[in-house]
Parts: structure tokens; C-alpha cells; sequence
């Protein structure tokens, strides 16, 4: 029909971490990129999260983690998105990420894992080329 | 009335109740997939009782926080509520950030709340005919009250008119020159002013300033104008009553009816006949020896354009 549908994302910050210098310069990359980008915040937590990627019908979320605990935090976003009938959301995860950790965030169903010097690029190309369009 | 599976097990499940459905309804309607005109012929019907308010004014006035304070006074006054926050799409990338909901955290996660972010996507004004189309699938979802909060720049103030039952106009104290940042044509708009912000220095500069541009016009007595601090809530509680006052009076509006309708109409049949006339271009390949013709100076885009309208026009004429 229109043009070629907007891809749309959501970036979150779960739990207590407050550095979000790199969540939003992502938030920024990725409108640039050419996406619809919405950005939740600080002190998110898993429900309100999820809560807002279905009421935005978000294709992926990206997750931004520096406090450690992402794959508690992680696992908890995906057991949500199961209960609201929306697991088909790609999840990405960006932040500190421990090398050893990266393995196991796939397991549990994220698809990929951006840890720092991703260049914006490589994710808005990861990105498009996951998301099947119409 | 033909809608295919899909679409019919969503509305389906629209009017059950389900927030991901009307949340995958909007996305499809949104993104015009085949269909949606149907759908919305369909969901049309079951539109008609909610109460729409427009919220508008010049970016940083505190609208988002504005939205959100109102929101949760209405779900305290057993109202469902549905909002659809606004931002401009870069002309350039064509993407966006969408950072309403940012200030809208406190309603987040509250039942009975839905909120929808929307970019302008290149709509020439600031709202486009899929954000009215948004409202009615709200509406049908059964949302008492629907809340657009605007981009507030250009088109907007205008369409948001058309489509709102009662418009707020948010400004507030230290943009210079009292209330001269408005631009012309607001005051006619406004249903409620909105001083936001009005713990700051000049608050009351910009009261007056409202006030003595209101006398020029002509019953601009009776415009309530409102302030408030949606930072801390003051004045939210005094704004949501005019506001309710104000949905329930649908004197004014009446006016405003007829244009309204007409202008939904007329948008939809020049984005519907545009779309038609492109798709059409592109599959003919008398487009590209056109182009270098036009290129070569051989011929001009004004005769292309009329070469093409006058059978069109006949066409349409002969049919009638």
C-alpha cells in the first residue's frame, strides 16, 4: 500500500540502572537510522515495559543494561511478553555485557546482543534485515 | 462489506476488550494495508460516544505532562482513556522519537489507560487522517475520553479543531514578549487556555496577555483560562472540571460539524485518488519516455498534467 511500513521500536531501561547516555544516543541513532523510536525512560520495570510495547505494537525492544543484572532483568521482560501474547517482539540487548553472557541472553530468545562500540549502523542494519516487512 | 480473516478476528476481539488487538488495528490502519478501508467502514459503526480533547501549543509548554496529569484525573472519575501523543517525523530519515510517553509514566501501566504514539510521518499538516482514524478505533474499543496531544507546530492547531470536541491551547510564562509566540488564529481556536508552568515568574503577565487579546475578538469573554503546574498537579483538579463542563456542552461544536466532516472526506479521497494516480504511473511505461521528454525540454510538466486530467475529468463527467 503507502510507503515501506515504518519499523518501530521501543528502548527501555530496566531496573535501578540510571545510565542512560547510551540508551538514548541509540534512540537518537536509530530515528536517524529511520525507524519510530520510543523511549521510556529510567526505573522501568518489566511490567511497564511490556505494558508499553504492546500498546506501541513495537517490532523489537531493545534493552539497555549496565547494571549487571540483564539476564535476570531479561528473562523477566521475555516471561511478560509471554503472558500478554506478544512473544514474538524481537529483543536486543545493549549495554555491559559480559562475553561469557551473551550465549545465554540467546538462549532465553534474545536476538542479538550490542555491547559497547556497536556502531548505530550495525543495529539499524540487524534490525531491518530481522524484521520481515510487508 | 468484504474484510478478510485477519482483520475480522482483530475487530473481533477490538470489541472484546483485547488491548493488543486495538493496538495491531491501529498499526495495520496506520500503515494502509489492504483492508483497512473496509475495516474502518466497519468499525466505523460502533464510533460516536467517546469524548475527544485536543491539546495544543508551542513545543516545551509542558503538553506531555499536561496529558498525563489530566489522563489519571479522568480514570479517578471512572473514565476509560485513550491517548494519542504526537511527534514530527525527520523529513529526512523519515524516523522519529516518540518521547511523549516519557512524561506520561505515572499512567503507564493504569487500567483503563491506552496510550499511542504516533509520528507525523510526513502528513503535510501536523496531524494526519490516520491519527482521526486512531480515534475512532479508540473510540470503538469503547474509551470515554481520547486525548491528541499535538506536535504544535504549523497545520496542527487548525486539524486538531476538526477533530476534538473541546481544544485546550497550553502556553506559558518566559517566551518572550508575553503571549506574542502564539501565532495568529489560536485565540479563535482555544476552548480553554491553558497557563501551564505557573509557579515560574510572568505567570500572570501571560494571564493578562490572553485576556486583552481575547477583548479584540468577539465573545472573547467567555474563554476560561486555566493555570496550572502539571509538574506538581496544581490546578489539574480546576482544569478537568471546565474540561468535563466543556465536553458536555455541544453547542460550539455544532458549528464546526459540517466542516469537520466535509474536510475527513475530502482528505481521504485525495490521499485515495493520489495513491490510485501513483500506483497507476508506475506500472505504465509511458512514464519514463514522458520523464525524458520533460528532461529534454520537449515537452513541460503543466501539459503532461492537463494531457492527463482532461480524459479523466471526461471519464468522471461521463460516469456522473
Amino acid at each position: 500500500m503507502n510507503a515501506k511500513r515504518k519499523i518501530r521500536v521501543l528502548m527501555a531501561k530496566p531496573g535501578l540502572d540510571g545510565h542512560e547516555r547510551g540508551a538514548r544516543v541509540m534512540a537518537y541513532g536509530l530515528r536517524d537510522y529511520g525507524f519510530e523510536v520510543i523511549y521510556t525512560g529510567l526505573r522501568q520495570t518489566a511490567e511497564s515495559i511490556v505494558n508499553a510495547a504492546v500498546q506501541e505494537d513495537v517490532d523489537v525492544i531493545g534493552l539497555s543494561i549496565l547494571s549487571g543484572a540483564h539476564l535476570t532483568l531479561t528473562q523477566k521482560v521475555i516471561n511478560k511478553l509471554k503472558a500478554k501474547g506478544a512473544a514474538d517482539t524481537m529483543i536486543i540487548v545493549g549495554g555491559v555485557i559480559p562475553e561469557e553472557d551473551i550465549e545465554s541472553l540467546k538462549k532465553i530468545g534474545v536476538a542479538g546482543v550490542f555491547t559497547a562500540g556497536t556502531s548505530i549502523k550495525e543495529v539499524g542494519d540487524f534490525i531491518s534485515s530481522n524484521i520481515a516487512s510487508l | 462489506m468484504k474484510v478478510d480473516n485477519d482483520w475480522e478476528k482483530l475487530i473481533a476481539d477490538l470489541y472484546k476488550g483485547s488491548e493488543r488487538a486495538m493496538s495491531r488495528l491501529i498499526s495495520k490502519v496506520e500503515n494502509r494495508e489492504n483492508g483497512w478501508l473496509e475495516t474502518m467502514q466497519e468499525i466505523h459503526k460502533k464510533t460516536g460516544s467517546a469524548r475527544i480533547i485536543g491539546i495544543t501549543g508551542s513545543p516545551g509548554t509542558g503538553k506531555s505532562t499536561l496529558t498525563g496529569k489530566l489522563a489519571r484525573s479522568f480514570v479517578e472519575l471512572q473514565k476509560k482513556v485513550g491517548i494519542i501523543a504526537v511527534d514530527p517525523s525527520s523529513p529526512f530519515s523519515g524516523g522519529a522519537l516518540l518521547g511523549d510517553r516519557l512524561r506520561m509514566n505515572e499512567i503507564n501501566c493504569m487500567p483503563g489507560v491506552f496510550v499511542r504514539s504516533m509520528a507525523t510521518r510526513g502528513a503535510l499538516g501536523g496531524l494526519s487522517q490516520s491519527a482521526r482514524d486512531v480515534v475512532k478505533i479508540m473510540d470503538a474499543f469503547g474509551k470515554d475520553i481520547i486525548i491528541i496531544e499535538t506536535v504544535g507546530v504549523g497545520q496542527d492547531e487548525i486539524d486538531i479543531v476538526k477533530t476534538a470536541d473541546v481544544v485546550l491551547v497550553v502556553c506559558v510564562p518566559g517566551m518572550g514578549d508575553g503571549i506574542q509566540a502564539i501565532k495568529a488564529g489560536i485565540m479563535e481556536i482555544a476552548d480553554i487556555f491553558v497557563v501551564n508552568k505557573a509557579d515560574l515568574k510572568g505567570a500572570d503577565q501571560v494571564v493578562a496577555d490572553i485576556k486583552s487579546m481575547l477583548e479584540m475578538t468577539n465573545d472573547g469573554a467567555t474563554v476560561p483560562i486555566n493555570m496550572v503546574v502539571s509538574t506538581t498537579g496544581e490546578g489539574i483538579k480546576e482544569l478537568t472540571d471546565i474540561v468535563s463542563q466543556s465536553l458536555m456542552n455541544d453547542q460550539k461544536k455544532a458549528a464546526w460539524k459540517q466542516e469537520q466532516v466535509q474536510e475527513e472526506i475530502m482528505i481521504l479521497l485525495e490521499k485515495e485518488v493520489a495513491f490510485y494516480l501513483r500506483s497507476i504511473w508506475n506500472d505504465e511505461t509511458r512514464l519514463s519516455s514522458v520523464l525524458k521528454q520533460v528532461i529534454a525540454r520537449e515537452q513541460d510538466p503543466y501539459t503532461v498534467v492537463k494531457e492527463i486530467m482532461v480524459p479523466l475529468i471526461k471519464a468522471c463527467e461521463d460516469h456522473r
